[in-house]
C-alpha cells in the first residue's frame, strides 16, 4: 500500500466501541430499523479508512481473500450494482453478480429456491436487491451467510443511508465544523411514498440526532409518517426555510399505478430544486441525491453541478467505503477474527469496565 | 349412511337459545327429539358429557375450501362456501356439485357467484343455482364496482329472498394494497389503502339495500367508521347484518411486523383502535357473526414477499377458542357466543340448524371450554398450516362432534 497519508485507525481500534462482535451483533444488514445509534456510528468510523484508501491509487486491501460475495439484484440497479461490486473487489473478494427479471421470481417459490441455490454455492455474503418489500429479510431467513439489504421495495436501503450520513459527515469536517449530525435540520423532498431511501435515511438521521423534515404533495407523502419522528411539509419552500442539508428524490414512476401528480412540469414548479429556492435554506447549505436524476425535475442542473454545495458525486465515492466497510464488518465472523468467534464479549461489560 | 340407534348425550350443559341449562339431549335418526330431563332408553348409544358443553354444531359463513379435518377438529357442521373457486361458482352445475361435495359428514351451502366470472359486470343464473342449492350469493373477494350492477343484484336478491353476502372494500382506495395506511404500513414501505375503504364500501351498500329492500350481509366489518353505519343502518331497520373473523379481533397491523406472509388477509389488518372497535361491536351486538373466513394456502402461495403472498388464513380450527376468550373477556355469554358461531349463519343461510331445538338436525359439538392447547402450524388439521396465531396457546376444544346424529369427530 503506498499510503502519503495515514489512515485514521479503524473503529474497532480506537477503544471507542466495544472489541469484537459486541460492537456490531447482528448476522446481517436488512435496514436501519433494529441498529442502535453506536451501531450506525461504528459503520461510519470503519469506512472512513476505506474512504482513505479508495483515494490512493494502488485501492487493493486482500483481507476478503478467497471469499465469494453474490450480489443478487432482483430488479435493475446500476449504480447500486457497480459500487458493491468495486467494494468487494477491493477487498479481495471473488464478487460474482446474478440479474433475475422480477417477473420470474414471483412465479411459485422461486425467489426462495434462489436463495437456497445461492445459500448451496456457499456464498460468504449475498448482496440483495428486489422489488418487494420485505423480501430480503424472507432471503436472509433461508441462508446461512450474512446478507446485505441493497434495496428491497419500498421498504429500505441501508447502505444508502449510511453512504448519506458519512457524506454529511465529511462535507461538515471539511468546512470545520463538528462532524456531529445532532442539531441538524435535513429537508427530503420528493417521492416518500415509494422511497426506501427516504425511510432508511429518516430512520439513520433521527438516530443520529438530527431533525429531519419530509416534503411530498399529499399523494406521495405516507400516512402516519410522522410517527417516525419527522415533520411532514406540503409547502416546498416552507420546508426549505433555514435547512442544513436538502436530499432530493426521484419521482418512482415504475412504482406509481395510477396518476400521482399532473406532470413532472408541475412537479418541478411546486418540488423542484431551483437555485431561488436553494436560498431560502440556510447559508453553506448541502444538496444531495441518490440518484439517478431527472434533472430539470426534482433538481435543477445548475443546482447539481453546484461545486462546493453538491454532494452528489461525493455520495457516490462515500458508497463505495460504506460497502467495504458493510463487507469487511459482516464478514468477520466467517473470517474467524478474534472476538468476532468464540464466547459473546457483552457490550454493557466492556462499557462498565471502560467507564465509556 | 347406515341407520344407527337413537343418540342420548347426558350430563352436559347444554347451550339452549334460552341459555344455558343441566340436561340431556335425544336425537332419533338425525333429528333431536328431546330435550332436558330425558332419560336414555335400552338401545340408545350413550354419550356422556359431563363437564363439558353441549352446542350445536358450528355454521361457517364463509370459507375458501373445503377442509373436512379442519372443521371437524373445529366443531363446524356446515360450512357456507365461497364463490372464489376456480372455476368460480357462478352457474347451476358447479353450485350443485359444491353443494353434494361435503355429505354426509359435513354439509357444504354453496354461495352462488353474483355475477359471472366474479368480474362485477353480469348478474350469473342466481335463481337456477338457488334451485342447485345456492344457500346465498356473494360478491366473492372484492366488491362490486358498479353500483348500478350491485343494484340490479340486490333487487334481484330481494326477489328471491336470498341474502347478499358483499365483500367491503372501495375497489379503486384498495388498489393493489396489501396493508392499512397507517404507521405501520409506512415504516414497512408496504402499499396501503385507507382504512375508510371498508366504510365507504359499506355506505354504498347499505344505501342501495335500502332502495331495493334486500338483505344484506357484509362478511367482514373491521373498522370502527364502518361498524358505526352498519349500526346506524340496523336501527333504522334496514335488514343488513355484519361478520368478522377472529383475525381482526384478535390482531391488529402490529402483527405484520417481520412481514409474516401469514398476517396477511383480505381486507388487511387495521389499526388497535380498530380492532377495540370490533371487540365492542360483538358485545353490543352490531356484530352478528363470526366465521372463520378459512382459506388454507400452501407455501407456493404464501412464502413469498408479503406484497406478493396471497391473502388468506387457515381458520376453522382456531374459530372456537378465540371466540371463547371473548366470553372468558366478559364481552359476551356462551349462549351469545353460539348465536354468533351458529345460529346467525344458519338462518342468513335459510338452513333449519345452529340452535339445539327440538326436531332440528342433530348437529351437536361436545366442546371441553377449559382445554388448553397450543396452536402448532406444522401440525394442523387443515390442508395448510398458514394461521396468524401459530405458538398461540388457546383455550377450548371440540372433544366429540355429531353431523345428523352420526359421530364424526
Amino acid at each position: 500500500m503506498t499510503t502519503s497519508a495515514s489512515p485514521p485507525p479503524p473503529a474497532s481500534q480506537s477503544g471507542r466501541y466495544p472489541p469484537g462482535a459486541a460492537a456490531f451483533p447482528h448476522q446481517g444488514l436488512l435496514g436501519i430499523a433494529g441498529l442502535a445509534p453506536h451501531e450506525i456510528l461504528f459503520l461510519l468510523d470503519e469506512a472512513e479508512q476505506w474512504v482513505e484508501l479508495n483515494r490512493q491509487p494502488q485501492k487493493r486491501d486482500d483481507r476478503l481473500a478467497g471469499l465469494t460475495i453474490i450480489n443478487a439484484f432482483f430488479e435493475n440497479s446500476t449504480r447500486t450494482l457497480l459500487s458493491f461490486e468495486i467494494a468487494g473487489k477491493r477487498l479481495g473478494a471473488d464478487v460474482v453478480n446474478m440479474h433475475a427479471a422480477t417477473s420470474s421470481v414471483k412465479k411459485g417459490e422461486t425467489l426462495i429456491d434462489t436463495a437456497m441455490t445461492l445459500n448451496a454455492m456457499r456464498a460468504d455474503a449475498i448482496v440483495i436487491r428486489h422489488a418487494s418489500s420485505g423480501a430480503v429479510r424472507l432471503i436472509a431467513g433461508k441462508v446461512d451467510c450474512p446478507v446485505l439489504n441493497a434495496g428491497d421495495g419500498q421498504h429500505e436501503h441501508p447502505t444508502q443511508a449510511l453512504l448519506d450520513a458519512l457524506t454529511i459527515r465529511h462535507a461538515l469536517r471539511e468546512r470545520g465544523d463538528s462532524d456531529s449530525l445532532v442539531g441538524l435540520t435535513v429537508t427530503i423532498c420528493g417521492d416518500i411514498l415509494h422511497s426506501r431511501v427516504a425511510r432508511s435515511n429518516i430512520l439513520s438521521l433521527t438516530a443520529l440526532g438530527a431533525n429531519v423534515r419530509v416534503c411530498a404533495p399529499p399523494a406521495l407523502m405516507p400516512e402516519g409518517i410522522e410517527a417516525m419522528r419527522v415533520t411532514p411539509f406540503h409547502d416546498f419552500n416552507a420546508a426549505l426555510d433555514g435547512a442544513d442539508v436538502v436530499m432530493m428524490l426521484r419521482l418512482q414512476q415504475e412504482r406509481m399505478d395510477g396518476q400521482f401528480i399532473p406532470s413532472p412540469r408541475e412537479f418541478r414548479h411546486l418540488y423542484g430544486l431551483t437555485l431561488d429556492r436553494l436560498a431560502r435554506a440556510k447559508p453553506g447549505v448541502l444538496v444531495m441525491h441518490p440518484g439517478p436524476m431527472n434533472r430539470g425535475v426534482e433538481i435543477d442542473s445548475n443546482v447539481a453541478d453546484l461545486v462546493g454545495t453538491s454532494l452528489i458525486t461525493r455520495q457516490v465515492e462515500m458508497g463505495v467505503a460504506i460497502r467495504m466497510a458493510c463487507l469487511d464488518v459482516l464478514t468477520r465472523r466467517a473470517r474467524k477474527l478474534p472476538g468476532w468467534v468464540g464466547p459473546e464479549i457483552s457490550g454493557e461489560a466492556w462499557a462498565r469496565e471502560t467507564g465509556a | 349412511m347406515k341407520a344407527e340407534a337413537p343418540l342420548t348425550i347426558i350430563g352436559g350443559t347444554l347451550v339452549l337459545p334460552q341459555g344455558l341449562r343441566r340436561g340431556a339431549i335425544r336425537c332419533v335418526g338425525d333429528r333431536i327429539t328431546a330435550i332436558g330431563d330425558v332419560a336414555p332408553k335400552d338401545t340408545d348409544r350413550v354419550v356422556d358429557a359431563t363437564g363439558l358443553i353441549v352446542a350445536p354444531g358450528l355454521v361457517d359463513l364463509g370459507v375458501f375450501a373445503i377442509d373436512k379435518p379442519a372443521f371437524h377438529f373445529g366443531g363446524i357442521t356446515r360450512a357456507a362456501l365461497m364463490p372464489d373457486q376456480s372455476p368460480p361458482l357462478d352457474r347451476p352445475s358447479a353450485v350443485r356439485y359444491a353443494a353434494q361435495s361435503g355429505k354426509p359428514d359435513l354439509w357444504v351451502h354453496p354461495l352462488v357467484a353474483a355475477t359471472r366470472g366474479l368480474d362485477g359486470r353480469e348478474l350469473a343464473e342466481i335463481a337456477l343455482a338457488r334451485d342447485a342449492g345456492a344457500r346465498a350469493i356473494s360478491t366473492g373477494r372484492q366488491w362490486i364496482a358498479d353500483s348500478g350492477v350491485m343494484l340490479r343484484l340486490l333487487r334481484y336478491a330481494a326477489m328471491l329472498n336470498m341474502v347478499v353476502v358483499t365483500h367491503a372494500e372501495d375497489g379503486g382506495l384498495a388498489g393493489n394494497a396489501v396493508a392499512t395506511a397507517g404507521e405501520m404500513a409506512t415504516r414497512m414501505g408496504l402499499p396501503s389503502a385507507p382504512a375508510q375503504a371498508e366504510a365507504l364500501a359499506v355506505a354504498r351498500d347499505i344505501a342501495l339495500a335500502e332502495i331495493a329492500g334486500a338483505r344484506l350481509h357484509i362478511r367482514q366489518v373491521t373498522t370502527l367508521a364502518a361498524l358505526d353505519l352498519v349500526h346506524a343502518a340496523k336501527s333504522r331497520g334496514v335488514a343488513v347484518t355484519a361478520g368478522v373473523t377472529p383475525a381482526h379481533f384478535m390482531l391488529s397491523d402490529l402483527a405484520l411486523g417481520d412481514f409474516r406472509t401469514f398476517c396477511r388477509l383480505s381486507p388487511p389488518l387495521r389499526c388497535e383502535a380498530d380492532r377495540e372497535a370490533v371487540i365492542a361491536a360483538i358485545g353490543d351486538g352490531t356484530i352478528d357473526v363470526i366465521a372463520s373466513g378459512h382459506d388454507p394456502r400452501g407455501p407456493e402461495d404464501k412464502r413469498l414477499p408479503f406484497a406478493d403472498a396471497e391473502p388468506g388464513m387457515a381458520g376453522a380450527e382456531t374459530l372456537l377458542p378465540l371466540t371463547l376468550t371473548l366470553v372468558r373477556d366478559g364481552v359476551i355469554d356462551l349462549p351469545r357466543a353460539f348465536m354468533l358461531l351458529a345460529a346467525n349463519p344458519a338462518r342468513l343461510l335459510g338452513v333449519n340448524a345452529g340452535l339445539l331445538v327440538e326436531g332440528a338436525e342433530a348437529d351437536i359439538a361436545l366442546i371441553d371450554p377449559e382445554r388448553p392447547w397450543i396452536v402448532n402450524s406444522d401440525k394442523m388439521a387443515a390442508a395448510a398450516g398458514n394461521t396468524p396465531f401459530d405458538r398461540q396457546p388457546v383455550q377450548g376444544r371440540v372433544t366429540g362432534l355429531f353431523k345428523g346424529g352420526v359421530k364424526v369427530g
